[in-house]
């Protein structure tokens, strides 16, 4: 067991070199230099040069990843051009917008997903069955984006019962409206997350109950007379929570992907419209923290679900 | 071959050819005859099949007759002009571009960088799953090692990084650059399905008798899993619909000079467009909606096409 999940971390550090490196040679590849745009136009060259200089824009690429490296252990990511603000602090009140809208969706989509599931397990080949697999695949087959967009088109515009943008409303003054704003902004993005997230869990679910519906420990239960609500509650429902809060890993790594879109159409201060906006910007100290913190945040997730599937499932940790 | 027979037996030649239309009778029915009598029960599939291939038609012939840089040109007279009128048909955005065009020609491009992503990445997904599950050893862990590596990375971040990087680009290395990043699913699928079909006495027996490696794999292995291939193309067309609308449509696919379904649905991103003027934006996610979901479910017949069990046609 310990062993599985020693060898997992090992494997993570070469790959968050690798990643490092390449997202540092990325920013670097960008065009344009951070001064140009950020400085008056008639500036003097030579004071650019200057800049560039100290900066240090002129040392050989391995020399500035070390330099970088040396600062991110020391919890400096440098300033961002476009802000003028440590990028530490920057993403910090981004990063937390991000997690909270992420981790509402997640939730929300256990809520939706757990019920179903079960739901269309015990109801196999029935009409309620039939309802939620051609939902899930709807939800399955449409880009999330067009969802969005159409959603605050519905919701946001027409119908005027969300907000459009921001993540906080101005007029928020003691601490119980701002977190009625935060929730209250966050609640449809997350609605529609969740809506449109549910279809590997409510598949897995589904499966499962079939699967076990014919094993033996559940005809045993079914001849000591217990009920068969309580049989699919206990016996079913609890054995396969542990492989589905394994999933928690993976759906989280796909929110974080899908939050770039999610906070564009909402402009939802977080990291993916902060990335969006730097991109613009060519503010690659922004951009590198923010793939960095992005694939270390995807490795986290994995790693999380492949540790829990391991506990459930002692093949796995064979290998 | 019968002539032949003949010397060496005593089955005559029309004994020989009854039992050789017997046994074909008897054996099982080729792919596209399995999966054209899945789509003959199954009247939705047919029309998602005639929608899909009659629309890609459509698009494709259309599009030629299409001026495109004479009708991406700002026309004053026909800001924002109604939908449902002569001259223009579903309308005109800011710029007094026709609508009908722009969605003819942008699907155009979306479709074909679609169908161009999804050759290049699954031809590669399925190379790298074969060759990874078949040798099943110290190639198989590296090449799982670069899987992982490659699952690790933010995609779409990296694809906008990339697309800003180069200066000059155009639908070709689009396409290039995502088919960076999208063949991991095939590959994973094709992989451990290849894990399976290695154990098999075919497998075995092929080597024994010295088959090269490469043989087995691509004219051995490769045919017994052509179903799970072609329906893993087919599902993947659809979410490929989806990358590069996306990408357009946050402002790092194709230009916004290049006409693509998700620069039409960019148009949203304007409050006043999002509420006042529907059609500059709406009919272009509503194609992309009816589009996915027909490739899909086009997709899902094909894979009860694959498992025998699943299958509703009856074949004869």
């Amino acid at each position: 067991m310990w062993k599985t999940i020693l060898r997992r971390f090992l494997i993570m550090i070469p790959e968050v070199i690798i990643l490092s490196i390449l997202v540092f040679l990325l920013a670097k590849a960008m065009p344009g230099d951070p001064f140009t745009g950020s400085i008056n136009p008639k500036a003097d060259p030579a004071q650019i040069h200057h800049l560039m200089k100290i900066n240090g824009l002129y040392d050989p690429w391995y020399q500035q990843y070390w330099n970088w490296v040396v600062h991110l252990f020391h919890g400096n990511l440098g300033n961002s051009y476009q802000y003028q603000e440590p990028v530490t602090r920057l993403i910090g009140g981004r990063a937390a917008n991000t997690l909270w809208l992420a981790l509402f969706t997640m939730i929300l989509t256990y809520v939706f997903a757990l019920p179903m599931g079960v739901y269309a397990g015990r109801h196999e080949g029935k009409l309620p069955d039939t309802i939620i697999r051609v939902y899930t695949y709807v939800t399955y087959c449409i880009p999330f984006f067009v969802i969005l967009v159409i959603g605050i088109w519905i919701f946001g515009y027409v119908l005027g019962w969300f907000p459009t943008t921001g993540s906080i409303s101005s007029s928020a003054n003691n601490w119980i409206q701002t977190l009625g704003s935060r929730f209250y902004h966050i609640l449809l993005p997350g609605l529609l997350g969740a809506l449109f997230g549910t279809v590997n869990i409510v598949q897995y679910l589904r499966s499962e109950v079939i699967d076990s519906k014919h094993s033996d420990y559940v005809r045993t239960a079914r001849s000591k007379g217990v009920p068969s609500k309580d049989i699919y509650r206990h016996h079913i429902f609890r054995n396969s929570l542990l492989p589905i809060a394994a999933f928690a890993g993976y759906s989280i790594t796909g929110l974080l992907n899908g939050s770039i879109f999610t906070e564009t159409v909402f402009s939802y201060p977080g990291m993916g419209l902060l990335f969006v906006n730097s991109i613009s910007y060519r503010d690659y100290t922004v951009i590198t923290a923010l793939v960095l913190i992005y694939g270390i945040l995807n490795l986290i997730g994995t790693l999380l679900s492949d540790i829990i599937l391991s506990i459930v499932d002692p093949r796995i940790r064979i290998q | 071959m019968a002539e032949n027979f003949e010397q060496h037996s005593d089955i005559s030649a029309a004994d020989l050819a009854r039992l050789t239309q017997e046994a074909q009778a008897e054996a099982t029915p080729s792919t596209a005859k399995i999966i054209w009598s899945e789509f003959k029960a199954d009247k939705p599939a047919m029309a998602a099949l005639i929608i899909i291939v009659g629309f890609i038609l459509f698009v494709m012939i259309g599009a030629l007759f299409i001026n495109t840089p004479k009708m991406m040109e700002t026309n004053i007279m026909g800001y924002f002009n109604q939908p449902f009128t002569a001259d223009y048909w579903l309308g005109a955005d800011s710029a007094g571009r026709s609508v009908a065009k722009q969605l003819i020609v942008g699907s155009r491009n979306s479709i074909g960088i679609a169908i161009g992503l999804t050759v290049i990445s699954s031809t590669f997904g399925i190379c790298w799953g074969l060759i990874s599950g078949y040798f099943n050893g110290y190639i198989d862990w590296g090449m799982q090692r670069i899987y992982d590596f490659m699952m690790m990375l933010p995609m779409t971040m990296m694809i906008i990084v990339l697309v800003t990087i180069i200066p000059h680009y155009n639908s070709v290395t689009l396409t290039f650059i995502f088919s960076i990043f999208y063949w991991e699913g095939t590959s994973r699928l094709i992989r451990s399905r290849t894990l399976a079909e290695a154990e098999k006495d075919y497998v075995a027996a092929s080597k024994a008798s010295g088959t090269s490696h490469w043989k087995i794999i691509f004219r051995e292995i490769m045919p017994n899993i052509s179903s799970l291939i072609i329906v893993d193309c087919t599902l993947s067309f659809a979410e490929n619909i989806g990358v590069e609308t996306g990408l357009s449509y946050l402002g790092f696919g194709l230009p916004s000079q290049t006409p693509s379904l998700g620069t039409m649905i960019a148009n949203a991103n304007d409050p006043n467009n999002i509420t006042q003027y529907w059609w500059t934006w709406f009919p272009a996610a509503l194609e992309i909606i009816i589009l996915c979901l027909s490739i899909s479910y086009v997709g899902q017949v094909l894979r009860r096409a694959a498992d025998a069990s699943q299958r509703q046609g009856s074949i004869n």
